[in-house]
Order: structure tokens, then sequence, then C-alpha cells
């Protein structure tokens, strides 16, 4: 295997803490036109806890409204928030805005900028030993653009959405034909315009990984001794690039629909409304693979970093996501079971989705093998790094469950899907990304945070979330409907618990945030390899945090490495 | 062998699944925003009429517990549908156990390796990254899992397409926002308009709140129905989970799948697919009735019996030449929807 420390020994001056002598542009320049991978990898981690924070407000007010049946705030948060006393319809569409929000933010303006944005533009330059990306600028305008598409978003809540209320309530797949001829306002032409500007910004960021990791390798970095990290966002970008202009492409569709008389989505005018969905999912099953395959790469860094050895089955890692990506395009209509498909589709998809599920054991094995025989230390980012490959694997089986298009049927838009995928995003792709920040953060900021608060915000964390989503899947079985404001009095009991987890999550949010001013104000300085012999990839060879500009001398990998 | 049979069997089925495109959802969409305002303002009135209409019918009080959610509970609603009880089976006996004894075997796995490779026990870590056959092993035994969960998963799907005999019970269930309209076209055509009942209303009757509505959907129990669905305006989608039964009702589109009910009841459901602000608010209230009283409730209703009533052999019917039925299916489905060139 590659990455050990002879083997990303850094030659050159990368080690002669040059920043002391960078000369860094002024406030306005640095942060606004900023060109640097690592301001702007920084720039988009600011960006996504900003968002991260109204995206998870938002899941506050919805698990409120939820502690029990009938409506309580809904009517009130109407009210103030049009202006004037709210009908119950008002109050009701209110709830599709929140929860169109929550989803949208979330996967669009806070997983994915953090994950790929935040950690990929900081660090898959550094690991593969270039000085910067390979469009600098385009990476200025990806992340901007990022910004404006959420801009499109928030306003969107500002003006009616139709008949009833201000904002789009359309789900964050804004199936037509609710999100044609079922919403007149202008509020869904905005939130549809926020996933063009997104998307753009996405498309160029993949455009600008890809070239980067293939053609700006230091000498020596072949594609096989890359890190874990840099292959998954290799993939993910991959993906991106394939799968957002299908999105932009089906979205632009909803808006001449709405607006210039076309009828892809209209079976009046001979289109369909199932097309949409296949477009959608098309781009929508890629999607989730985005948000989880970089966290898949930090999770592998940390779990060799901390095991003190080489990940096991390196090249059975990287071609595992190579195949998830791959099989991530030919599984969409399992999340279209019961919209009328075929038989021999149905079958087919469920065949095809099941066999996800062993690249996937591929990885979660190898990370347990990769700590058998380890020196194991459970440093922050280990134990987040373990309780993600327990947390997806839960996930992960409960996917096995609904990939069964007959088992489905009865599965398909309740509370289990809900849980479902957020073991696999919200307790996955987060708690990767919650791994990810304790991992990097002194590398970034140069200051150490609190370990005993990262561990206790892990456990606080840890059970909230569970609270959360684990009586979701009973609450699915028995058949309560996602998306709902309201429901029967006997879906109460779990609703009760899973709105109690939300109040130990957030106070979980909350040590976190607590830590990290702990960090800035009273944070030890950070040593160049504060992790140690574990901690092999080239960012370790640099002063934390690193100099402006990097690597100006490339480092040579050297070609020593035992099999 | 069985399973093999079925999946060709199943495999060779074209599915009456018409895709018409003489719905006009922009007109249906007005006057269906006109007929949801009508219809709420009237709910009660209406309530009482077809009380009235039903003359000796009265509608069923539910049980609790059966073909309704239960508070705390951890599984899923008991099953009242051949199709209910194998697909429970196969998630209770096939998936829950793999499931379970994988999440458990992984976490145990991470116990242990956490507590025998920790620093103080392990001080120095050994090099090994790799093994192939432990790499081929965990590639393969995944595998054979899936293909064993696979091949009861294909049969329990061939089950669920087998088409309904050619002279089944034609239901037609429209989405509406945001209310459900029943057709019964081999009963004269009337049609029945579902509400929601006010909460205090629905305690009256000693209905659940938030389930109830104010005209069920009448079937009758034993027999296979053909249950078709569409939208009248947006997507809906038609959910009756102790059935295990969900099918999308989208405009432009009708979907079909056989229902067949064991026992008379009351089966409650919800819209299952996002289709606006009372999506929460139009549930789905089966009354599943034996053929006799059945019949009398449509006399009731105003409508005729030229359906003939299948005796209890019905189900066998089904092994009628997949074919067949299928052309039938289709002849009849583009009946009912009055020439739409079926797809």
């Amino acid at each position: 295997m590659a990455t050990t420390a002879e083997t990303f020994q850094a030659h050159g001056d990368a080690h002669d803490h040059a920043h002391d002598h960078d000369h860094k542009p002024a406030f306005f320049a640095r942060w606004f036109m900023s060109t640097n991978h690592k301001d702007i990898g920084t720039l988009y981690l600011i960006f996504a806890i900003f968002a991260g924070i109204i995206g998870g407000a938002v899941s506050g007010l919805m698990r409120l409204e939820l502690e029990q049946p009938g409506i309580q705030y809904l009517t009130l948060w109407a009210t103030w928030f049009d202006g004037k006393p709210a009908e119950m319809n008002t109050a009701l569409h209110l709830w599709n805005v929140l929860i169109t929000a929550h989803g949208l933010i979330m996967v669009f303006f806070m997983v994915m900028p953090a994950i790929i944005g935040g950690f990929g533009n900081w660090f898959v330059p550094i690991m593969i030993g270039a000085p910067d990306m390979a469009f600098p600028r385009m990476n200025n305008i990806s992340f901007w653009l990022t910004v404006a598409g959420f801009c499109s978003l928030m306003f969107s809540a500002f003006v009616p959405g139709d008949t009833t209320g201000l904002g789009a309530g359309i789900g964050w797949t804004a199936y037509a034909p609710l999100s044609t001829y079922g919403s007149s306002g202008p509020a869904v032409d905005f939130a549809i315009f926020s996933l063009h500007l997104a998307g753009a910004g996405s498309i160029m960021g993949a455009i600008n990984f890809i070239t980067t990791i293939l053609n700006m390798r230091a000498p020596g970095m072949t594609l096989h001794k890359m890190p874990l990290f840099v292959w998954s966002v290799l993939v993910t970008a991959f993906l991106l690039l394939l799968a957002l202009p299908v999105l932009a492409a089906a979205i632009t569709m909803l808006i001449t629909d709405r607006n210039f008389g076309t009828t892809f989505f209209d079976a009046s005018g001979g289109g369909d409304p199932v097309l949409y969905q296949h477009l959608f999912w098309f781009f929508g099953h890629p999607e989730v693979y985005i948000m989880i395959l970089p966290g898949f790469g930090i999770i592998s860094q940390i779990i060799s970093t901390f095991s003190k050895k080489p990940v096991f089955g390196y090249l059975g890692m990287a071609y595992a996501m190579v195949a998830i990506g791959v099989v991530g395009f030919i599984v969409w209509a399992h999340h279209m079971y019961t919209t009328g498909l075929s038989v021999n589709t149905k079958m087919y998809f469920t065949a095809a989705t099941m066999v996800i599920a062993v690249p996937t054991g591929i990885k979660i094995f190898s990370w347990i093998a990769t700590m058998w025989g380890g020196s194991l230390s459970f440093k922050a980012p280990m134990v987040w790094a373990i309780g993600f490959i327990f947390l997806f694997t839960v996930g992960g089986v409960t996917g096995v469950v609904l990939s069964n298009g007959g088992i489905d049927d009865n599965l398909q838009d309740t509370y289990y899907v809900v849980a479902h995928f957020h073991y696999v995003l919200s307790l996955g792709a987060v708690t990767s990304l919650f791994a990810g920040f304790y991992y990097w953060f002194p590398k970034m900021s140069g200051k150490m945070y609190s370990e005993l608060l990262a561990h206790i915000h892990f456990w606080v964390f840890f059970v909230g979330v569970n609270l959360i989503f684990f009586p979701m899947h009973f609450l699915g079985a028995q058949g309560m409907p996602r998306r709902y404001p309201d429901y029967p009095a006997a879906y109460e009991h779990w609703n009760h618990v899973a709105t109690d987890g939300y109040k130990i999550m957030a106070v979980s949010v909350l040590i976190f945030f607590i830590n990290i001013a702990y960090a800035f104000i009273a944070g030890k300085k950070a040593e160049d390899n504060y992790w140690g012999e574990g901690a092999t990839t080239l960012e370790w060879t640099l002063s934390s945090p690193p100099p402006f500009h990097q690597f100006e001398t490339l480092p040579v990998i050297e070609d020593a490495h035992h099999h | 062998m069985i399973f093999a049979e079925k999946a060709r069997r199943a495999g060779s089925v074209v599915m009456a699944l018409g895709l018409s495109l003489t719905a006009l959802p922009r007109a249906a969409f007005a006057q269906a925003a006109e007929a949801a305002a009508e219809a709420t303002a009237a709910a009660t009135e209406a309530a009482g009429n077809a009380a009235a209409k039903a003359g000796s019918y009265v509608p069923m009080k539910p049980v609790p517990g059966i073909g309704q959610p239960i508070d705390g509970a951890y599984g899923f609603q008991e099953q009242f549908s051949p199709n209910g009880h194998y697909a429970l089976w196969m998630h209770n006996a096939i998936l829950m156990p793999i499931i379970t004894i994988i999440s458990l075997f992984v976490l145990g796995l991470l116990m242990w390796v956490a507590y025998r490779y920790r620093t103080a026990k392990n001080p120095v870590a050994s090099r090994t990254s790799h093994n192939t056959l432990i790499e081929v092993i965990w590639t393969l035994v995944p595998v054979l899992i899936l293909v064993g969960i696979a091949i009861p998963s294909i049969s329990l799907l061939a089950k669920q397409y087998k088409p309904a005999p050619e002279n089944a019970l034609t239901i037609k269930a429209t989405g509406n926002q945001w209310f459900w309209t029943y057709g019964y076209p081999d009963n004269g055509g009337f049609e029945v308009i579902s509400n929601m009942l006010p909460d205090e209303e629905a305690v009256k009757r000693g209905e659940p709140a938030k389930l109830g509505v104010d005209n069920r959907l009448v079937l009758p129990v034993g027999e296979p129905i053909r249950l078709q669905t569409t939208g009248a305006d947006v997507i809906h989608s038609f959910a009756v989970p102790s059935l295990w039964f969900k099918l999308d009702a989208v405009p432009g589109r009708i979907n079909e799948k056989v229902l067949f009910i064991e026992k008379p009841g009351v089966y409650y459901g919800q819209c299952s697919e996002l289709c606006g602000a009372r999506h929460g608010y139009m549930p789905i209230a089966i009354e599943a009735l034996p053929r006799d009283k059945f019949n009398a409730w449509v006399l009731a209703q105003g409508g005729e019996l030229d359906h003939q009533p299948k005796p209890a052999a019905a189900p066998a019917a089904a092994a009628a030449p997949a074919a067949a039925a299928t052309e039938a299916a289709t002849a009849e489905a583009a009946a009912t929807e009055s020439a739409a060139p079926a797809a």
C-alpha cells in the first residue's frame, strides 16, 4: 500500500514555513476575489456551517410541530411570517415550505459545500502535492454561484408559492405537476433557479477537481498512490459532472412548463409527469453517493491514521468507490416503485439496487480490517469515524430492505424511508463531516480544540440522532407517511421520542460551537503533524495552518513502499 | 422450480397500464378546485345524505388495532391480504434477521477490535494490508446473502403483478386536492366522494381522527379487485398499510393493481405523495363487506349489479392464460376510460 510515511516523505522546501513571509491580499481581495484553494475551502466551510444552522433550525421547527398530533405552531408561525392572520391552508402550506427548505438546504447548501467544496478544496491539492487547484478563478465562481443559489432559495420564501401562501412547497424533489401548474407562484421559479445556480457551481467544481487530480499530481504520485480521500473526490466529481446536467435539464423543463407553455410533464399536452421523476432520480440517486463518497474517503484517512496502519485493501477500497459510482447510475427507479412501473422494470431495479450492497460491504469490512492488528488511539476523529461505520451500516441494511420492490410497496414515502436516508446522510455524511472537521480543524486553523468537548459532542450527538431517527423506522412500518404536519394519535409516542432526541442533538451542536470558540480563544497551537506517526499524507508535512501557497517546489513521492 | 416459473409468467405479462391521453389535467384542476370547495362545504350534509341513501347500510365500526396504526408499535400493521402475508413473512422471517445479524456483527467486530487493538494492549501496529482470501470471502458472502434475499423478493413481485381475472370487479380511485373519489364502473358508474371527517366528528363516530372519512370506499371481501388509480390534478398516492397496497395516482395515467381483502373490516390509509397544502388531510378508508352486503350497498347507492360476483373460487381464475387476461384487462380499461388509446 502506498500511504506510508516513506511514500509521502516530501522533499524540497515544503517544510520551511514559507508562510511567515507569505504575501496575503487585503481582506476584500482575499475573501471576495479569492483564487486560493485553502481560502475558498474555508469560505465553503463557513458557508456550509451557516446554511447548516438554518437547515437544522428548520428541522427543529418541524420536530416541534410533530411533537404531538394536531397543528400546534404552524398557524402562529404562518401568521407571523405572512404578516396577516393565517388560514389553515396557509399554515399547512408553510409546512411544505419547511420540508422543501430543509431538504434543499441540507443537500445542496450544507453537505455538498462542506464535504466537496470545503474539505475537497482544502485537502485535494495538498494531498496530491499540488500548489493549488487547476482553475483558481473558476474555483472562486463555483463558490459564489453556490452562495447566489442559496440567496435565491432564501428569497423564494418571501414571494407567493401558490394561492395559499409564501414560499415553495414542492418538496426537494419538486415533482411535476405539483411544481408546475400545481404551484402558481414565483417562489417555485426562484427555488428551481437556486438549483440551476448551485448546480452550475458544482459542475464547475467537478471539472476543476477532475482536471486538478488528473494533471497536477506531484512527481511520483501515481493514481494508485493517491490517498483514498482524493480517490473519493475524483469519483464524486465524475458523478457530479454526469448527473447534474440531467438535473439541470429536468428543472429547465419545469421552468418552461411553468412559464412558456411547454408540456413536457403535462399529460394534457402529450407529456408525462413520471418522466420528470425518471430524470430527477437519474440525477438524484448519484446525488446521494455524491454526498457520501467523500465521507468514505475521510473515514479511510482517519481509520488509517489512528490505527497507525495503511488502509487495508487499498485497491479494493478505491475501486469499490468506482463501482458504487458506476452502479449508482443504473438504480434510480428504486425511488419510484409505486409509480406504476412494469413488473420486469421493478425486478431489474430490485436486483441492481441490491448489487450496491456488495462494494459498500467491502468498504465496511476493509475499515474494520484496517483497525485489525493496528495500534488504536481513540482521539476524537477516530471515535467519530467508528461511530460512522456503525451508523452507516444500520442505514445501509435498511436500504437492502427498501431495495425489494415488493416490500417497498408498504414503505415507500413513509417515515421508514426518512429513517433510512437520515441514517446514511444525517448520521452518515454528517458524522463523517464532524470526523473530518476534528481531524483537520487544527491543520486548517493552527489551533487545537478541546479533546474532551469533542468526545462529549460525539456521545451527546450519537444519543440524540439515534433517538430522533431510530423510532422513525417504527413509525414508517406502522404506515406514517412522510411530509405530514399532523397525524393520527397512534403515531404520537414515537414522534414524541424523536422530538426529545432532537433536543439532545441540539445540545450537542451547541457543544460543537463552544469547542470551536474554545479553540480560537484558548486553543493550543497545533504542531505540523499533531496526530503523530499514523498521519502520513502530505498535509502533515506542512505547517498548521499551511503556508498561503504550498509546494512552490513540488514534493517528490518516493517509490518506496512494501506490498 | 416455482420461482423460475413465476418469474417467467410475470415477465410475459404486459401490464394493463394504459397511458391515457384523454385526461385534461389542467381543466380538471380548475374543476377539482371548485368541487373541493363544494365538497368541503357540504361534507357534513353529504354524510347525512349518504346514510339516508344507504338505507339499511350502517357504516361498520372500526376495531382498534385492526386496519389502523397502534401507538408505540414497532413493526408492521397486521395484514389482511395474501400478498400482505407473504411480504410480511419475507420481512419478518428473512430481512429482519439478516439485517439485525449484520448490524450486530459489525458492531461486535468494532467493539472487539477497539478493545483488542487499543494502543495500551497492542503498542506496535502490524503492517498487514492485504489478504486476498478474506477479501474474496467478504465479497462473495454478501453476494450469496443477496441472492438469498432476491429469490423471495422476485417471487413477491410476481405475485403482486399477477393480473386480475377478466371478470374481476373494477374500481377507480381518483386523487383530488384534497379528497378521493371512488368510481364503480361495473356497477352503473356511480361515484363516491370521500372527505376526511373533522376531528370531533370522527371521535363521535368512533373513528380515529385524521383517518375517518365521511364516505368510505366500500369493497367486497374474498375476491380479487382490479383497483385503478389516477390523479385529477397533481400526483397523489393510494396507500393502505394493512393491505400492503400503495399505488400512485398520476394525472394522465391509469395505474392498476390487484387488491384482495380477506376479511370484512375497516382498513385505513393516507395519501402518500406530496400533493399540496392538505396532503395530510385526505385519508383513505376501505370498508370491506361480504358480497351480499356489498351488493345491498351498491343498490342503496343507486348502482346496478351488472357485475356478476364470482364464487369463492375466484382466485383460481387468475391462473388463466396471462395473455388472455391481459388483453381483456386492456380492453376493459379502455372501455371504462372512454376510449383512451391503451399504451
